[in-house]
Parts: structure tokens; C-alpha cells; sequence
């Protein structure tokens, strides 16, 4: 059985199944008892909490709560907003396991909203995917369909390893509505239909963490991404077909750990390849492709559309600085 | 098209307002256009993302930059139109940058949480807390490059709680630092109220770290004005940070379009929408009964108490209070000139950007 739904709901769908299957679940974050109504009226007060604005704080906190007991779903609202909680990130949660001898687990998930295409401007509008995805002891997913939203929060919640579950500000309804002013009937965003709304299983399909998913088959090109920018490979797809050039779109899912099975396989495939990343160009996901590619000894053709300087808040250069459709074209094009 | 300010004539007007006042009020009236102008612009849509507005703190921002001399620096959180307007920044710059455009303050790549402006050693930032740090970094270069002047930090009740403010709180004071923090209290943070988060409250905490505070009620515009006056005399001639509480209220919310209050300009509608889905939750869930029902009453006792920041606002209007001090008269006078100036910036600003509104 499968049922219709938006891609916030697909996700809280996940956390009211878990908390109701597990009474260590709880979810604390700042505005949550507001923004998770439903899961606050469904489990009480106890298990949905704010939190102040003191991320340092109830991040570090959460990750020795899940190391006595818990299973905190910590909220951070914004991804950029980590940064005033990377310690508890970089130094102990993804730390601690390691520094056990490998046996004292952090079952912990973070989750945030990451990316741009809504005016918020460059502190606003980051994924952050590549920096978080290259530290090692955590895992870093990121949905782009309501059933892998789903799929991976289950998923994210049932693992022993600390997760960050990003959740893309153009695909959940309530966060274009709060940070976009969506309610406008004056504005428009260029939201991803089969994105933000979807069949999801019931129950639950799981999604295994560190698995990728071929969305179309060609034999021509490989357009490697993740979250929005899957859809826009999918358009662009859709538009080089037009064109006779047959285009395979791979959705990554997870930034860590990497699928690297199949991004060999379907880069191998092809010999050529595009990797649209909303992160970062340098130091980051797309980069790591190439390594991985250069390090298998796959022979490709190979360029990346990423975001290069801090992202404007004007719309038509936010719009030329995320990957778009016609950055996508124009890199298919210019590949030997 | 700004439409009028919303302001009625008092009952009794006192007949003298001096030259002070008028200033004073001028300055509120000035940011308060400016405001209005901007929601009007995010309405029509061609501003797009998010609008913190200040409606309702103008009191604060007018009395304390009264004080303030153009080598002094200031930090603001998301919420800076008016603390750039006060300072004299040109609107229509803002306005353009609010609209993306290249002629903006910014050249439309900041947007309205990320005015800066150099020449005014002016910043803003959407990083909740970020002022503080900021404002003690300017009073540092102020200290050796330009004695004499100071610093000042705007930020909400609820930044009090990251860890990076309470820190600048004790850096200023033992680095000696000229910094005036403002702590602009409306009472909420996005949608949760602040009380149930903060222990203690603002003041007292600068206290403990042996800061010189004072409270005032900020919809006061005189009130903040003299006891603004007293701290940045202090600050200024003693090299010492000071903060100032004061309270405020803004009726519009966290943001424009902010969905906590559509609920209570539209109640039926938007129950619908927003509270819909409880009863499948309560169903569904796994909570105790009584749990249930309390969560349940929390959020109606949590809508309804932001609701009444709509209610009781007109009561602590700034630009009110500060009207029936200046006489109507003179009010009329200010108000129709700024509104004329603004409108001015309005359509200067949409005909720059080749837009109409
Ligand atoms: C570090 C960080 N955490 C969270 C946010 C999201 N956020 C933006 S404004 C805000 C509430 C701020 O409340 P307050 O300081 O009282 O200012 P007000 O908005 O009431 O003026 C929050 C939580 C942010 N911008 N930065
Ligand atoms: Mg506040």
C-alpha cells in the first residue's frame, strides 16, 4: 500500500512511526514543538522539545544522550546554522565511536534543512554536504523524493552511527512557506514536482544508507547528483533526448558513505560524466567523484556544474549560481 | 502607494514639542515609511525570500542612534531596515537591494539580512548572535583607531542564549571595550516564547558579568532616548560596555507572512490548514491521554498569546507615544514630508529596478 504525500510529511511520517515503535526516540530543536505539532500532540511534550537558540549547546548535549540511551533527532533549522555547533559534530560526535575502540555507539540523527533557490541569500542557502560528508564517523544523507525522505529517516533513526538527514529547503512546503513567503500568491519558485510530492509506502520502505539509485538509463552521458539538483539533471535529461543524446541520471542519496559501486559502474558505463553538486566547488563531493574515478582507473570525460562563490541573494544570479538546467546543457556540450 | 502610516490623531495634544522631539520622532517616522514601503514591496511579491520586519522596536533603534556620531560602528541581527535608515543610509539604496538590484546598497547580492555598508561601519547578519562578536570587534579597532567612539550591537531576547553572545558579553568587560549592547525584547523568537527558554533575564545577566545595564520600556521613544543617553556617555568616556533592555512588541510576527499570525487574522481558514491534521496525530500517537491533551492546550495557549501582540499594539506604538509629545501639528508636518521623501524613494527605486508595484 502506498499513499500521496509532500516531502516534509514523508518525513515526519518516518519520526511519528519511530517514536511510536520507540519510546527512546525524542526530537528537541529550536521551534519544534510549534513546527512539529503533529508529532508534539501525538507523543506529548516530553518527546518533542524546544530548544533555545544555543546550538552548541543542545548539539553537544544530544550527542551524549544518544550515547546513554536515547535516540535524539536533534534539529538544527538551517544547515549554515551548524557552524556555530561544528564542535559537537566534528570533535564528539563523530569522534567518540573511534575513540572507544569502536564500541561505544552514537546513535544520533541531526537534521536540517540545506539549499537555496528562494532569495534567502548566502548564509541561508548552503547545503554544506561536502564539508560534513568528509569527516569520517558520521554519515550524511540527503532525500530527494518524499519516499527516499522517508526511507532514509528511518533508516537514519534504526543506525548505531551518528546521521546528518539534510532535508531541501525547495521541497518541503512549510520551509518555502516560513523562509520563501511562499504563501504569496505573487511569487513563484522553481520547485520540483515529483520532489516534493510522492508515493510513500506504508510501512515504510527503509532506505539502506549508502546506497545510490539510477533514475533513467542512457548511454551517452552520466549525470551524477543529489537532492534538487537530481531533478534538474532529470530536466536536462529530458531536454538532451530531445537532442538524440541519451543521458543516464544518477540520484547519490547519500554523501557518506558513497556508493561508489555504482558511480563507477554507470560512470564506466558512459566514459562521460557530469556531477551537479549544489555544495561548494573545491574540497568537496565533486572533487571526491573524480578521485574516486581517477583512483579505479575509469577512463572518462569528466566536468562538474557546482556553486563557485557565495551564493547572491538577486534571483537571476542566485539563479546562474546553483546549478540550473542550461549550466547542465552547456556541460554535457562541452565534454569531449 | 505606501499608503498612509496608520497613524490616528490623539485626543489632547500638548502644544510644545521642541526641535529634539520633532527630530526624534522624525526618525521613527522616517524607519516606520521605510518599513511599510518594504512589506508593501514583499507583498507584491517583487522582493522575494524573507522580510524581517521592525515595526514596533523604531523606538528603540531612533532613541539609541540619536546618540550615536557617524564614526561610531553598529552590528544588527535580521532585522537591520531601520537601524540603516536611522543611521541615513539612503532608502532607495536599500530598497534596490532588497529588490536585487545591482544599484543596490549591496549591488543585490546581500539582500535584506545582509546590508552592509562600509563607509558607515555599518553590518547586519542572519546569524543569530553574530552582533555581539561583531560590535566588540569594531570597539577593538576603535579603542586604538579612533578613540572616543564606540560600538553598538542590536539583537533580539532570544540570541541572550547562544554561547557566542554571552561570551562577547565578558570579552567586552574585561577587554574593556566601548560596546553598547541593545537587547531588543519583543518576547519571541520565531514562534516560541522566550521566557520559557531564558533563565534569568538579559539585564541581569550582563550584571553577573559586571556589565552597567539598564531596562526600558522601548515603545517609549523618550524613555529609551535619556536612558540610551546616560549609558553611551558612560560607555563612551569610560571605555566600558554597557547593555540596554528594552521591551518592545511588533505585530507582525517573526517574519512577513509569518504563518503564526495569518492563524489569528485568519482563523478559520487557516486552523484548517495548520491544525488539521492533529486529530489524525493524536489518533496515531503514542502518548498518554494526558499528555495529549496538554501538548494540545500548550500550542492553543501558545497561538493565542502571540495572537495578542496584534491585539495590544497599538498601545505600545512607538510612533504613537511619541506623537502626543510632539503635538499634531508638527506630527502632520513630519509625517507628510518623510512620507513624501519615501514615496519619492519608492518610485525611484522601482523605476531603477524597471518594475511596478
Ligand atoms: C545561529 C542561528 N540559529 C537559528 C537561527 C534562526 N533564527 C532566525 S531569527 C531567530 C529568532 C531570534 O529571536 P530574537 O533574537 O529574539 O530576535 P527577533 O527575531 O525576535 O527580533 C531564529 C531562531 C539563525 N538565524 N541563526
Ligand atoms: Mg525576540
Amino acid at each position: 500500500m502506498n499513499s500521496q504525500m509532500g516531502y516534509a510529511q514523508a518525513i515526519e511520517r518516518a519520526i511519528d512511526s519511530a517514536m511510536t515503535a520507540d519510546p527512546r526516540v525524542l526530537t528537541f530543536g529550536e521551534d519544534v514543538r510549534l513546527l512539529r505539532r503533529n508529532l508534539l500532540v501525538g507523543h506529548g511534550a516530553d518527546r518533542v522539545m524546544d530548544a533555545p537558540i544555543s546550538e552548541s549547546a543542545f548539539l553537544g548535549a544530544a550527542v551524549t544522550a544518544a550515547m546513554s540511551g536515547l535516540r535524539p533527532i536533534v534539529e538544527i533549522m538551517l544547515v549554515d546554522f551548524i557552524a556555530v555547533a561544528f564542535d559537537g559534530i566534528l570533535n564528539h560526535a563523530a569522534k567518540n565511536t573511534a575513540f572507544s575502540g569502536g564500541t561505544w555507539d552514537v546513535p544520533l540523527v541531526v537534521r536540517a534543512s540545506c539549499g537555496g533557490g528562494y532569495a534567502d541569500g548566502g548564509q541561508h542557502e548552503q547545503v554544506l554536504w561536502g564539508l560534513l560528508g568528509g569527516i569520517p564517523g558520521i554519515d550524511v544523507v540527503v532525500p530527494s523524493t518524499p519516499a527516499d525522505a522517508a526511507g532514509l529517516m528511518t533508516s537514519a533513526i534504526a543506525s548505531k552511527r551518528p546521521v546528518v538527514f539534510l532535508e531541501h529547503k525547495l521541497l518541503s512546503d512549510y520551509w518555502l512557506d516560513y523562509l520563501g513567503g511562499n504563501s504569496r500568491p505573487t511569487v513563484e519558485f522553481d520547485v520540483p514536482v515529483e520532489g516534493a510530492n510522492g508515493p510513500v509506502d506504508d510501512p515504510i520502505q527503509p532506505v539502506p544508507i549508502g546506497s545510490a539509485v539510477v533514475r533513467r538509463r542512457g548511454s551517452e552521458v552520466t549525470l551524477i547528483s543529489l537532492g534538487v539538483g537530481v531533478h534538474r539533471c532529470s530536466e536536462a535529461a529530458e531536454s538532451l533526448a530531445g537532442q538524440g543524446v541519451e543521458a543516464t541520471v544518477v540520484d547519490l542519496r547519500s554523501v557518506s558513505p558513497l556508493d561508489t559501486e555504482t558511480v563507477i559502474r554507470e560512470s564506466a558505463n558512459t566514459s562521460r560524466v557530469v556531477v551537479v553538486d549544489e555544495d561548494y566547488l573545491r574540497g568537496g563531493l565533486s572533487g571526491e567523484i573524480a578521485a574516486l574515478l581517477a583512483e579505479a582507473d575509469v577512463p572518462v570525460s569528466f566536468s562538474r556544474v557546482a556553486v563557485e562563490h557565495t551564493i547572491p541573494y538577486a534571483r537571476h544570479l542566485e539563479h546562474d549560481a546553483l546549478p540550473n538546467v542550461e549550466r547542465i546543457l552547456a556541460a554535457v556540450h562541452e565534454l569531449r | 502607494m505606501l499608503g498612509s502610516i496608520g497613524i490616528k490623531p490623539p485626543p489632547e495634544v500638548p502644544m510644545a514639542a521642541n526641535s529634539r522631539l520633532r527630530k526624534l520622532y522624525e526618525s521613527t517616522v522616517r524607519i516606520r515609511a521605510v518599513e511599510n514601503a518594504q512589506n508593501h514591496l514583499w507583498h507584491e511579491g517583487l522582493i522575494p525570500g524573507e522580510i524581517h520586519t521592525g515595526i514596533g522596536e523604531e523606538g528603540i533603534i531612533a532613541g539609541v542612534l540619536e546618540h550615536l556620531t557617524v564614526d561610531d560602528a553598529i552590528a544588527c541581527d535580521h532585522r537591520p531596515t531601520g537601524v540603516f535608515t536611522a543611521s541615513g543610509v539612503d532608502p532607495t539604496s536599500l530598497l534596490l537591494e532588497m529588490l536585487g538590484h545591482a544599484d543596490g546598497l549591496c549591488g543585490g547580492r546581500g539582500g535584506h539580512m545582509h546590508f552592509l555598508s562600509e563607509s558607515d561601519r555599518l553590518i547586519s547578519d542572519g546569524i543569530v548572535g553574530s552582533a555581539g562578536p561583531a560590535a566588540c570587534g569594531f570597539a577593538l579597532s576603535a579603542k586604538t583607531l579612533r578613540p572616543g567612539t564606540i560600538a553598538v550591537a542590536f539583537f533580539g531576547e532570544g540570541a541572550m542564549n547562544q554561547g557566542m553572545l554571552m561570551e562577547s558579553l565578558n570579552l567586552a568587560k574585561v577587554w574593556n571595550l566601548p560596546v553598547l549592547f541593545v537587547c531588543k525584547d519583543n518576547g519571541w523568537s520565531i514562534t516560541t516564547h522566550s521566557g520559557d527558554l531564558l533563565a534569568g533575564d538579559p539585564a541581569t545577566r550582563a550584571k553577573a558579568f559586571g556589565l552597567r545595564t539598564d531596562r526600558v520600556n522601548g515603545s517609549d521613544p523618550t524613555k529609551v532616548s535619556a536612558t540610551a543617553k546616560r549609558l553611551i556617555d558612560r560607555v563612551r568616556s569610560k571605555h566600558q560596555p554597557a547593555l540596554l533592555h528594552a521591551r518592545c512588541r511588533r505585530p507582525d510576527g517573526h517574519f512577513l507572512g509569518d504563518p503564526m499570525i495569518r492563524v489569528f487574522d485568519d482563523p478559520v481558514g487557516q486552523t484548517k490548514e495548520i491544525g488539521g491534521p492533529l486529530p489524525g496525530s493524536v489518533r496515531r500517537g503514542s502518548g498518554s491521554r494526558t499528555a495529549q491533551i496538554g501538548a494540545l492546550s500548550g500550542l492553543g495557549i501558545r497561538l493565542g498569546s502571540l495572537g495578542m501582540q496584534r491585539i495590544g499594539a497599538n498601545r505600545w506604538d512607538p510612533l504613537l507615544r511619541l506623537r502626543a509629545k510632539v503635538g499634531t501639528e508638527a506630527a502632520i508636518e513630519i509625517e507628510r514630508r518623510v512620507s513624501a521623501e519615501i514615496r519619492t524613494n519608492v518610485s525611484d527605486a522601482l523605476r531603477i529596478a524597471e518594475v511596478s508595484a
